[in-house]
């Protein structure tokens, strides 16, 4: 503490450089993680095992956030759009900010806290308790056994998790404009589909697997690289979880910019 | 399915022995010289030479936090040394590029300390783990040979579809000792096999260590603080202390070596050269 005080300099420097290591070593290991997808030996059960952990087990915590979301979101605009006389275009800003945006953004920040805090807790045990060294001496590479599959069934669960995201979304939104704001429901679910466009769907997907690939990756890398025991792993955990919300937040700005751009 | 390659057998068989012996003296199945390694500003290995012999038995002894457990973690490649070689079958491993190490580390096994065992897998298939991952076993088939081997170290087939976590901490040692010997490496590693074990199941896995050395022609590298089994499994025993090896000569020996710290060591004596850091 004195230190910080005393030459906040040097300070700010060691952060830098620390923050500038952790930035290479994490590319680093994703570049690994990710060349052991195109290299055999595969190991499918593990990757179908990540897979089902991933999708099936999040679906509940996803499924309620986006009801629940498209629900406040179809009550919140009314409010506003009533000022305007523009309640009709209520149903086609439910489903756009939820395609393009909610959606996407709240089913990673939710499967961030699932599975970015188990995949950190179970490769950091298996790092202090030497079963990763272990893995080395049975003629297996850890990257290959650990990392790859779960990069692998991250990046291709969440889009699958946020399309059911959106069709729940879209009925919150729906159940509440037909049975608390008075729109007939065939006329709302004609305007859900008459604005929604292939591209907002499309970059709401992609959005969702570079999600998926930051949770996996945060996960494995703060639980690969955690030393100390149980103390350490807490701190793995929790590291995993807070970077990756940040990275999921902090990416999404520059998709959204990217996809802006066209 | 034969587990063990042609040669090793051929090491074992009485008539080849002779020419083993005279090639080994040439060229030492481990080499180590001058391995320093530093965690921080604390210095742990400070010039380690050792030498094991192809097909031999050696035990390293030490006092706790002297290094044992580093020292074979650079053997196997698990700890990267400042400086110095490590040399197996005369082949630099720390220059080796990372295939062909990984090549090596196929015929190498290991026994940690703490067990390691994968919790996430049932015994029988941590006991195979390296006959699976090779493709050198069928699934159907290790069941099998997991029982086989399991029940060389004392336990019951049943104790295969238990889960680690499910096994009293001397089971564990012996699954983990199962898993390191399954694949019938040529170099093992035990680090402290005996430790939590009941004196005769102790005797019993000593046993089977010296019987891996003599049957299958391995060389085996144990750490180990029990004299008596440090006697049984070494023919050689080293002594390591402040990051050095400071003694090597006949496990036979141990106790009335003539190294007054050897046997301070052996002995178990609060008096003599080494000096436990206690604060009074
Ligand atoms: N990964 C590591 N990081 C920092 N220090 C380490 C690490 N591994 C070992 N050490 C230190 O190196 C020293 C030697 O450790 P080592 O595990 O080799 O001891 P040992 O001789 O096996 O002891 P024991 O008989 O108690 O198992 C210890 O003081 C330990 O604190
Ligand atoms: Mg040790």
């Amino acid at each position: 503490m004195a230190a910080i005080l005393l030459d906040p300099l040097a300070a700010i420097g060691r952060a830098t450089l620390g923050a500038c290591r952790a930035v290479g070593d994490v590319a680093l290991f994703a570049l690994e993680g990710v060349s052991h997808l195109v290299r055999p030996p595969f190991y499918g059960r593990l990757f179908w095992h990540a897979f089902v952990e991933v999708a099936w087990f999040s679906l509940p915590v996803v499924a309620l956030t986006a009801v629940f979301t498209g629900m406040v979101l179809a009550l919140q605009s009314y409010t506003g759009f009533a000022r305007f006389n523009a309640q009709s275009a209520i149903a086609s800003v439910v489903v756009i900010s939820l395609v393009r945006e909610l959606g996407p953004v709240l089913a990673a920040l939710m499967v961030a806290g699932r599975i970015g805090a188990s995949f950190a807790a179970e490769i950091g045990t298996m790092r202090v308790t030497d079963q990763i060294d272990a893995l080395t001496t049975l003629s297996t590479n850890p990257m290959k056994y650990l990392v790859a599959p779960r990069l692998l069934a991250a990046t291709l669960a969440l889009p699958l998790l946020v399309l059911v995201a959106d069709v729940l979304g879209v009925m919150g939104g729906w159940l509440i404009g037909t049975l608390k704001l008075g729109f007939v429901s065939a006329a709302y679910l004609k305007s859900t589909f008459d604005f929604l466009q292939t591209g907002d769907v499309i970059s709401g997907l992609v959005k969702a697997a570079a999600f998926g690939f930051i949770i996996a990756l945060m996960g494995t890398w703060c639980g690969y690289r955690s030393k100390g025991g149980a103390q350490g792993v807490g701190g793995a955990t929790t590291a995993a979880v807070v970077a990756s919300s940040i990275l999921i937040l902090a990416l999404d700005y520059v998709l959204t910019e990217i996809f802006f751009a066209q | 399915m034969s587990y063990g390659s042609d040669d090793r057998r051929m090491q074992a068989e009485p008539g080849t022995e002779g020419l083993n012996r005279s090639t080994m003296v040439n060229t030492p199945k481990i080499r180590m010289r001058g391995v320093r390694k530093a965690f921080g500003p604390k210095r742990v290995l400070d010039g380690v030479d050792l030498d094991v012999a192809a097909g031999q038995g050696v035990v390293i002894l030490g006092g706790s936090g002297s290094g044992k457990s580093v020292t074979i973690k650079c053997i196997l490649g698990l700890i990267t040394p400042d400086e110095g070689i490590i040399e197996i079958d005369g082949v630099d491993v720390l220059k080796l590029p990372r295939r062909e190490r990984e090549a090596l580390g196929d015929r190498i096994g290991m026994l940690f300390q703490n067990g390691a065992l994968f919790d996430s897998l049932p015994v029988w298939e941590n006991v195979c783990f390296k006959l699976l991952a090779q493709n050198r076993i069928t699934r159907a088939k290790a069941r099998d040979r997991a029982a086989e081997v399991l029940a060389q170290v004392g336990l019951a087939e049943t104790v295969g579809d238990l889960s680690p976590a499910e096994l009293s901490g001397g089971m564990q040692k012996r699954v983990a000792l199962a898993r390191a010997i399954a694949a019938q490496p040529d170099i093992i590693f035990f680090d402290e096999p005996t430790t939590g074990l009941d004196p005769i199941m102790g005797a019993v896995i000593d046993g089977l260590i010296v019987d891996c050395v003599k049957r299958l022609g391995a060389t085996a590298v144990s750490i180990t603080h029990d004299m008596a089994s440090a006697r049984r499994i070494g023919e050689t025993a080293a002594m390591i202390h402040k990051g050095r090896i400071v003694w090597t000569g006949p496990a036979g020996n141990l106790g009335h070596s003539g190294n007054a710290m050897v046997d301070q060591f052996a002995n178990g004596l609060r008096e003599g050269p080494i000096q436990m850091e206690l604060r009074r």
